[in-house]
């Protein structure tokens, strides 16, 4: 493996890094030009003849019966088209069903499109207006009379369990390890990961820390809102263009909610301004579906307000956590126990199980035990965020790690090192790690020329730690063309967020031997290619790249087997190197033979992968801060992440990963919070309140990539879009206990939270001086 | 509905003549009645810099200013960044660091950096993170946009 230091100079790397031609090296996105000249389509920007533009109401309460619906003022504005209710979509079963996107109960899915019975949060959708412009559809909403009854709202894991707590569903009874409860409750699962003996390894203890954390609600934060165009045509077909991580996801979701086949609905993904796992649940889509058959089969645009994509969108759940770890005298981890409740929002289905896997999985324990609770409130229904789950446990993880470092007197780097899981060791699941990249990671922090510069400075601190997240296979499926000028069409239907497109043809091109520039990615429809999962779980540079793969192995097969025929020699007589088939005296460069083989009949390829074998990534990162002690406000002075990536495609876009994922982790550290008043009315619902990094609030973020090829992919990738945003919460964390002696039970470490706990140290330290006068 | 009026203007370059409703944003116009889909909209309440344009060359977020405003006056979108058929050097610059990654947040970022060389074709590091704190990008925390814009200025000096 290498360890190799880039610090984004965004200089082109020389090719022939490790014998690859093209893969190593920092191409021009085929995408790029559109996107710098304003010309690329997002979902807002879908336009055709006839269009009408869509609003949805939603409920100013958290928690509140619907009595009933009168929309009638509102269908009598004049310009208004059509208006939709949950009266308009199909009854929806109480059943689990798997669609691309998780286990999701089809009642609850259907529900949080179009509220039905109860709204269960303040944004919760209740009806959708259709008009001849956007202005006459928001005043068409504000037309429609809802009659309320509110109920008292649950919006914390404390409030969600408290005896006699209002019950948000039903007919939700707790799942308990497959075994279903018998009363309605707000706790949706529990579950246990054990092993060892946890008794035994506290009691032998040297040195326990025990301690809970409280993190808060979080949104993806995606700069483009959520949009999506519908048009159901006379004859049945439905078309949708949207903005998602998953048109396959998106097609499945929608023709359950409507109970349509799949055959009779398109779903064309545009490009897409950002999800972090926020786009893949449907929202819009089949309340624009509705209104365009309601409005007599003409196109329906709905576009998201930000406030409303704040209130009923993403996010991702808020917290409580406990972490108990035992160590012995040398440092070794005896024991460790997590307790995890996660609020899941309206409707089953928080991170909690991820979160489980996170929790401990940088470190090998033989007695652990990891609790997992999934609780509903009336919050926005939870979506995926990046490593789904890992940020809020990491923080609490890697605080307790810090704090046994310093008591041991140990290098926080070093305890790491002594306790990190290795090639083999088990996740808190179960699961075996194959190689693994982990302690690597430790190590190029340890070595870093950051690590090893001293900080020096009142109220200044510098923070490590460590984190884990799997990554996915999934299923992918691609086609490609061989043009007759030896250029490639790449058809892919994994949504390119982040530069996929590039880290995708690259992966053909060398497959194939030819020159980047020779592929053409693009993104299709749901009619193009064959079922695709989501772009999530750093899954596409890894699965889709294998399709790739598979694509340019198969061209050159067929290929020389026509040149064989043509030269009239065996097909394994005929070789190709350096971008030129040949046979004994035969020499044809690729350009001329595609053009030669395709004389007769054309040449296409696909394929369809489902790996199994995907490789986990882990990332450690070093952060130093300062804190301003009259206001609270933490500065980042310099943050350097290294990170297991397997092998960087596209060393630009693999950095663009790690520093956008710390950014991110930063705000949740930092700034990013949902501020809900009594009533359970979101307070901040909108880019000034809901304070997200700006280019002023962080520094260059200094990458090291580091190269532990994943043995199971043939270019040796690992998922790389993830796991940088598990750590940076917990390293400033420890930053901030390194400046000011406060160890932080919460998130975020707001100004107003931060200078609170450092009073209240202050007013201990005070009550403790006056014996000594 | 509301009665429209028309709206003459100068836009990238061109007098051009439009009509609008009164309450109208300038980047509803741009978008919905012109057809420049380049300018976004992430927030509607200047918060995000996504709609950013050049107004007789001040950067303004088109989201705050009404339609109408215009009436007289230039306007500069990303539609106009690019002349003569060729790339800025900051379209290109975004291009060669790999400074977007879904490129929502782009057009925004190319039309501020703009704004800020034009008056200060020698920027620090710090006056490009303070010019653009009025830009938000989730993807990339903003290291590859400053050094793209950074370049640029170092380029033109």
């Amino acid at each position: 493996m290498a360890a190799s230091k880039q610090n984004g100079t965004g200089q082109l790397a020389a090719n022939g890094q490790n014998g690859y031609k093209v893969i190593g090296t920092r191409p021009v996105r085929p995408d790029g030009v559109d996107k710098v000249t304003g010309r690329a389509v997002y979902a807002a920007d879908v336009q055709m003849t006839g269009l009408l533009h869509g609003f949805v109401l939603r409920s100013p309460h958290a928690h509140a019966r619907i009595r009933s619906i009168d929309t009638s003022k509102a269908e009598a504005l004049p310009g208004v088209r059509a208006v939709a209710t949950a009266d308009d979509l199909p009854v929806a079963e109480d059943k689990v069903e798997d669609l691309g996107e998780g286990a999701i109960n089809l009642k609850y899915l259907s529900d949080n499109v179009l509220a039905q019975e109860k709204a269960l949060y303040h944004g919760h959708a209740v009806a959708g207006v259709a008009a001849v412009n956007p202005h006459i559809a928001r005043e068409a909403a504000e037309l429609i009379e809802i009659d309320y009854e509110v109920l008292p709202p649950v919006m914390t894991v404390d409030d969600a369990l408290a005896d006699n707590a209002p019950v948000l569903l039903e007919t939700l009874r707790t799942d308990s390890m497959g075994e279903i409860g018998s009363e309605p409750t707000n706790l949706a699962s529990f579950f246990r990961h054990q092993r060892g003996d946890l008794d035994a390894g506290f009691a032998g203890a040297h040195l326990v820390v025990d301690r809970t954390f409280r993190t808060e609600t979080v949104h993806q934060g995606y700069i483009e809102p959520h949009a999506a165009t519908a048009l159901y045509s006379a004859d049945g077909q439905i078309t949708i263009w949207t903005s998602t991580q998953g048109s396959f996801a998106v097609r499945g979701q929608v023709c359950e909610i409507l109970k349509i086949p799949v055959s009779r609905l398109k779903v064309v993904p545009t490009e897409i301004g950002g999800g972090f796992g926020g786009k893949i649940n449907v929202y819009v889509e089949p309340v624009a579906v509705v209104l365009s058959k309601k409005a007599g089969y003409e196109p329906v645009k709905i576009v998201m307000s930000r406030a409303d994509v704040l209130a009923a969108t993403g996010p991702t759940s808020g917290s409580n956590i406990r972490v108990k770890i035992g160590v012995d005298a040398d440092g070794k981890i005896s024991a460790a126990l997590a307790e995890l409740y996660y609020e899941a929002g309206a409707y089953p289905g928080s991170p909690v199980e991820a979160a489980a896997n996170v929790s401990l999985a940088p470190y090998a324990i033989d007695n652990l035990q990891v609790d997992g609770y999934d609780i509903i409130v009336n919050r926005p229904r939870s979506a995926a965020y990046r490593a789904p789950g890992g940020t809020n446990v990491a923080f609490a993880v890697e605080s307790v790690v810090d704090e046994l470092a310093e008591k041991l007197g140990m290098d926080a780097a070093e305890f790491r090192l002594l306790n990190g899981a290795k090639e083999n060791d088990r996740r808190p699941d179960g699961l075996q790690y194959a190689r693994i990249g982990h302690i690597e990671t430790v190590e190029a922090i340890r070595d870093s020329e950051h690590y090893q510069t001293p900080l020096d400075g009142k109220y200044r601190g510098r923070g490590i730690a460590s984190g884990y997240w799997n990554n996915w296979g999934g299923q992918s499926s691609a086609t490609a063309v061989l043009n007759p000028d030896g250029s490639v069409n790449l058809s892919e239907a994994s949504t390119d967020i982040g530069g996929s497109r590039a880290s995708i043809a690259m992966q053909l091109a060398e497959a194939m031997d030819i020159e980047y520039e020779q592929v053409r990615a693009r993104v299709v429809d749901t009619d193009t290619v064959s079922y695709n999962d989501v772009t999530g779980g750093s899954r596409t540079t890894f699965a889709t790249g294998l399709a790739a793969y598979n694509l340019g192995q198969q061209l050159k097969k067929e290929m020389k087997r026509r040149l064989a025929e043509h030269w009239e020699v065996a097909p394994d007589d005929v070789g190709y190197e350096d971008g030129v088939f040949s046979a004994g005296a035969e020499r044809l460069p690729f350009i001329e033979a595609a053009g030669l083989v395709q004389r007769d009949e054309p040449l296409m390829a696909s394929s369809t992968v489902h790996p199994q074998d995907f490789g986990p990534g882990f990332s450690t990162q070093c952060v130093d801060i300062e804190v301003d002690p009259e206001t609270g406000k933490i500065t980042i002075l310099r943050y350097t992440i290294a990170q297991d990536v397997g092998k960087a495609i596209h060393p630009s876009y693999v950095e663009g990963q790690m520093q956008g994922g710390v950014a991110q982790g930063i705000g949740w550290a930092i700034n990013e919070e949902y501020i809900y008043d009594e009533e359970g009315h979101l307070l901040n619902a909108s880019l000034l309140d809901y304070r997200m990094p700006t280019a002023l609030d962080l520094p260059m973020i200094e990458t090291i990539m580091v190269e532990v090829p994943h043995p199971a992919h043939p270019y040796g990738v690992r998922g790389v879009g993830e796991v940088n945003i598990v750590p940076p919460a917990g390293a400033v964390a420890n930053a901030v206990y390194q400046a000011t002696g406060v160890r932080m039970d919460k998130l975020p470490i707001s100004p107003a939270n931060l200078l609170e706990a450092m009073w209240a140290r202050e007013a201990e330290s005070a009550e403790l001086v006056p014996g000594d006068d | 509905m509301a009665k429209k009026i028309a709206v003459e203007t100068n836009l990238n370059g061109e007098e051009t003549i439009f009509l609008c409703e009164p309450r109208q944003t300038l980047l509803e116009a741009l978008r919905d009645n012109l057809g420049l889909i380049g300018s976004k909209e992430g927030c509607g309440n200047g918060n995000c810099g996504a709609c950013n344009v050049l107004l007789d060359g001040v950067l303004v977020n088109s989201c705050l200013v009404l339609a109408p405003e215009i009436e007289g006056r230039t306007v500069v979108t990303i539609e106009g960044i690019a002349e003569d058929g060729q790339l800025h050097p900051l379209q290109q610059k975004f291009l060669e660091h790999a400074s977007l990654q879904c490129g929502i947040c782009t057009p925004g970022f190319i039309v501020s950096a703009k704004a800020l060389l034009d008056d200060n074709p020698s920027p620090s590091e710090y006056d490009v993170r303070l010019w653009l704190a009025g830009n938000l990008c989730r993807c990339t925390g903003y290291d590859k946009i400053v050094r793209a814009v950074l370049d640029v200025a170092e380029g033109d000096a």
